[in-house]
């Protein structure tokens, strides 16, 4: 990895962003652009993986709604995801949980709790 | 050709602008370039710019390319190439272009050698078809046929055939500059360009 690319990158990210790991149940802030109006969608769910370090950081936060599996991926220092909010911290043995989408009812969203 | 500048590639990355957008970006480290010599129609037939990129101590240039920084004066340059503009006026010999000359926003074009992938099938230096892999077939990645028999009775020139690709001059037009950064005299072209990592790379206006 180039040292100039490594800087370019390090220049973009925002300090002091939420420690995002995989395991952690996070509520999201995106800001939705509609037309010239600007609101804040919030967005809760368990992140299943990262991709990618430095400003290029993106997590995949996955989220049950009516039964169905949603996946939405975020990059952490846009500067339309304005905050990560860390809710609970699990024990996870796995650096991605693509497991849990095998997984059906209640057993798709328990995760063991870490103190 | 107006502006032109050698430089090297340095990688990829992603940059975030203006509301949020995410643009993949490719670095390439332009110049110094010192502009070494002119050469005029009167002389050579042709206008031209000759640009040195890369300074070297003169010690270690062979004897002729030594001569001639040293006929000129000049300190030694590894690589020298020659641009030619649609006018010569207004470069002055001895001085030094940089990144300045390319502004934000601007198309620009992209000159480098593409990634040596040597002796090649049909199928991935002609985007041929290949054959089914089962059922019997045995015809895998083979090119299939290159023309009729007993008429005309040879191979047209310029049959699409294996053999060597890559590890040629390619120019990418119309890429624009999404940024630069005079520090380290970078500019950030939007998408990708021929060629590895620490390539030479020639940049212009065209």
């Amino acid at each position: 990895m180039s040292a100039i690319i490594e800087a370019i990158e390090k220049k973009q990210m925002k300090p002091n962003v939420a420690d995002v790991q995989v395991g952690d149940t996070v509520i999201v802030s995106k800001v939705i652009i509609e037309g010239k109006k600007q609101r804040i969608q919030k967005y809760e769910g368990v992140v299943t993986g990262t991709q990618g370090i430095r400003s290029r950081l993106s997590f995949t936060v996955r989220k049950i709604v009516d039964g169905i599996g949603v996946e939405k991926t975020y990059l952490l220092h846009s500067e339309l995801v304005p905050e990560v909010k860390i809710v609970k911290r699990a024990k996870v043995r796995r650096a991605r949980l693509d497991y849990l989408r095998d997984r059906i009812g209640t057993k798709a969203t328990r995760l063991k709790l870490r103190d | 050709m107006k502006k032109f500048l050698i430089g090297k590639k340095i990688g990829m990355t992603q940059l975030m602008v203006e509301n949020g957008d995410v643009v993949p970006v490719t670095v390439v480290q332009l110049g110094p370039c010192q502009i070494v010599d002119k050469r005029e129609k009167e002389k050579v037939g042709y206008d031209a710019i000759v640009l040195g990129y890369g300074k070297i101590a003169l010690e270690k240039l062979t004897k002729p390319k030594r001569g001639y920084f040293v006929k000129n004066n000049q300190e030694g340059y590894k690589l020298l190439k020659e641009f030619r503009p649609d006018s010569i006026e207004g470069f002055v010999v001895n001085t030094e272009l940089t990144v300045d000359i390319f502004e934000k926003d601007e198309k620009v074009s992209v000159r480098s050698k593409t990634i040596g992938r040597g002796f090649t099938g049909t199928i991935k230096r002609h985007n041929f078809k290949r054959g089914p892999m089962s059922h019997g077939s045995k015809s895998h990645r083979i090119p299939g046929s290159i023309g009729a028999g007993t008429s005309p009775s040879h191979i047209f020139k310029g049959k699409r055939m294996a053999g060597h690709y890559g590890d040629e001059y390619v120019t990418i037009h119309n890429l624009s500059v999404v940024g630069k950064d005079l520090e380290t005299s970078c500019i950030f072209l939007k998408g990708a360009i021929p060629g590895k990592k620490n390539n030479l790379v020639e940049v212009f206006v065209s």
